[in-house]
């Protein structure tokens, strides 16, 4: 068990340190620096821009030889120092950060975790009733080959814009007119503008449960333990429940690896929706060509999958005993 | 969405393949045809990917007004434009047909691109084990494990200019791991037959072995492999040309589900916008993966419903 984790734990080191590595790299890799980019949209005198493009230079550490930039870069990113925002300006990259973030949790924790429960419990119902399997196979099918974007254009103008009705509001976190409070009127608010993003999240994620479910369920109930079972008289609902249970194993696997396809849908969802999480504010940093946020954010993601990846990993040896008892690495 | 079945059986009914006389190709060639015309996932899923393919290639024959040409305004779909116009009186039919053309061509190039940069990875891992077997799996777990989309993102963010090629060279490099892995178990499970190492012993280069025995082999497998990540290539083209971060100039199905929602295509209730690209792309994507579940029956025997 120990040798597992600590595996997964090296993996997960290197991938931020090559995810960081990425993030400093990018801006010194592109033709045209930041700084010309920058200066190129202050309308500058020829002479003005030498000195100003200088003066940026030193002020970025743009000068200094790359490997000393390096250091740097990792010394102020221990201290947890992601530089300043141009988009909110005087304020902080991190505290910006911190703004959004709640509004992009409340959306992704519940859509992963009821599409996962939801997906699975469906689709295991789908593999033993042809009745159902004969809807619930083409819908998931059609549900995961859907492009986030249209879903969540499609439920706006059907249940916000008016398509059908409009019992949503169609952007935003919460009303205009309403100041954050914890107040009822105010957390109304807030449900009713999380609601379709979530839905939309929510959609996507449940067909490609159910279907994998479906399968996984249809070939554990051809496996040789389940003809044992049969065999000896074991009444139905136990085997579906050990064919349920070895099924979920991959079906855990799958959940690290969809963990990046459903926060690329996050960020699709909150800009389509305004809905200002973590996904809205990387498009304005594009934008806005704040390149210090958008690295602060594409940091910020990758450690939260990480987390997320390293939650999944300890359910895993909970829930599988061969990597508890040390029988097998997984 | 990994809805590849296990190939096992598929990729290991072992018969060496130089060996294999013609025939017997020709006669499995006619067994495959046997099964796939009388597959009904196949032909649904192949028919809608081939009609769209077809619209994309003779749809600009049909086309009426010019992409370019300003009419009248937040028209309906009628005879005249069949699929209406947008905010500024352009044809919405004529966007659609060209924007399929792009659509189609980024994916083609991403899955593609992908296809390959997996197979060479994934060959190369899986027949030489050891230390190239380790490095590039850590590449491909650090991969798989950040988000594709974002990095896109923070790519684009730095890029500023993206054509259709770019982008499609990209999506190849964020999406070929899954692939890459597959294919390593895949070429695992062939390196240890006595074909692999009589090729060994008769003196043929790794290259040889890998391209000439191992490679058809898995074929119907890569086959499989290749119409995922094309499917998978739309859909990640479209997240991103939505987001505006597509190629500058021109028109993709993603491009069109932007400009509707930016255009307030949403209060307008002008549906005909924003509806067909999305269609589209769910037709052509859940068509490709229900050609793939219909072939992985055909190749593998034993999925067979006879």
């Amino acid at each position: 068990m120990r040798r597992y984790l600590v595996r997964k734990l090296i993996i997960y080191v290197v991938t931020f340190f090559v995810a960081a590595t990425i993030d400093w790299l990018l801006p010194r890799l592109v033709t045209g620096n930041p700084v010309s980019l920058l200066l190129s949209k202050m309308n500058l005198q020829p002479q003005t821009y030498n000195a100003t493009y200088n003066l940026y230079m030193k002020a970025f550490g743009f000068n200094r030889p790359w490997w000393k930039q390096y250091l740097t870069f990792w010394e102020a990113l221990f201290h947890g120092n992601l530089g300043v925002s141009i988009y909110e300006f005087p304020k902080p990259v991190t505290s910006v950060i911190a703004d959004y973030v709640l509004f992009t949790l409340a959306l992704l924790i519940p859509a992963i975790l009821l599409a996962y429960f939801a997906g699975n419990k469906v689709g295991a119902m789908a593999a033993r009733r042809k009745s159902l399997d004969n809807t619930v196979l083409p819908v998931g099918y059609l549900l995961t080959a859907t492009a986030y974007p249209w879903l969540a254009l499609l439920l706006a103008f059907l249940l916000a814009a008016g398509g059908i009705g409009h019992f949503f509001p169609i952007s935003g976190g919460f009303a205009y007119g309403l100041l954050p409070a914890w107040d009822w009127p105010f957390i109304w608010s807030l449900i009713t503008h999380w609601f379709l993003p979530f839905l939309t999240l929510f959609l996507v994620a449940f067909g490609g449960w159910a279907i994998g479910m479906r399968n996984l369920i249809i070939y554990e109930l051809e496996s040789d333990y389940t003809h044992y079972l049969e065999a000896l008289g074991a009444p139905s609902r136990l085997v579906r429940k050990y064919a349920y249970r070895n099924a979920m194993l991959p079906q855990l696997t799958g959940l690290a690896l969809q963990l990046g396809v459903i926060v690329g849908g996050a960020v699709v969802t909150e800009v389509t929706f305004a809905y200002p999480g973590l996904g809205y504010l990387i498009l304005q940093a594009v934008g806005n060509d704040d390149y210090f946020l958008l690295q602060g954010i594409f940091l910020f993601i990758i450690v939260g999958v990480l987390v997320a990846n390293f939650v999944v990993d300890i359910i895993y040896v909970l829930v599988d005993p061969r990597t508890r008892v040390g029988i097998s690495g997984a | 969405m990994t809805v590849l079945g296990t190939d096992e059986a598929a990729a290991g009914t072992g018969e060496p393949v130089a060996v294999v006389s013609e025939v017997m190709t020709k006669r499995r060639r006619f067994e495959f045809l046997y099964f796939a015309v009388r597959n009904k996932k196949l032909i649904i899923g192949l028919s809608v990917v081939v009609l769209f393919v077809l619209m994309a290639l003779f749809g600009p024959l049909f086309v009426q007004h010019s992409m370019l040409a300003y009419g009248p305004p937040f028209r309906p779909p009628s005879a005249s434009y069949w699929f209406g116009t947008n905010y500024f009186g352009q044809d919405v039919f004529s966007e659609f047909v060209y924007g399929l053309r792009e659509s189609l061509f980024v994916g083609l190039i991403g899955g593609c691109g992908a296809t390959v940069i997996g197979m060479t990875f994934g060959f190369l891992a899986g027949y030489k084990g050891g230390m190239v077997d380790e490095l590039l799996n850590v590449l491909c777990n650090v991969l798989l494990t950040i988000p594709g989309l974002v990095l896109l993102i923070l790519i684009a963010g730095f890029l500023h200019h993206t054509s259709a090629i770019i982008e499609g060279t990209l999506i190849a490099c964020t999406t070929w791991t899954w692939a890459m892995r597959a294919i390593r178990a895949q070429t695992f499970s062939l390196v240890s037959r006595d074909f692999v190492g009589l090729a060994r012993l008769s003196g043929q280069k790794s290259r040889s072995i890998i391209i000439r025995e191992i490679a058809p082999n898995m074929s119907s497998y890569l086959f499989l492999v290749f119409i995922l990540l094309f499917g998978g290539a739309i859909l990640v083209a479209a997240s991103f040309d939505f987001l505006g971060l597509g190629p500058t100039n021109g028109m993709s199905l993603g491009i069109m589900m932007e400009q509707a929602s930016d255009w307030s295509a949403l209060p307008l209730h002008l549906w005909w916008w924003f509806v067909p690209p999305g269609a589209a792309i769910t037709c052509i994507v859940g068509g490709l993966y229900f050609a793939n579940v219909g072939l992985d029956e055909v190749f593998n025997p034993k999925l067979r419903e006879l």
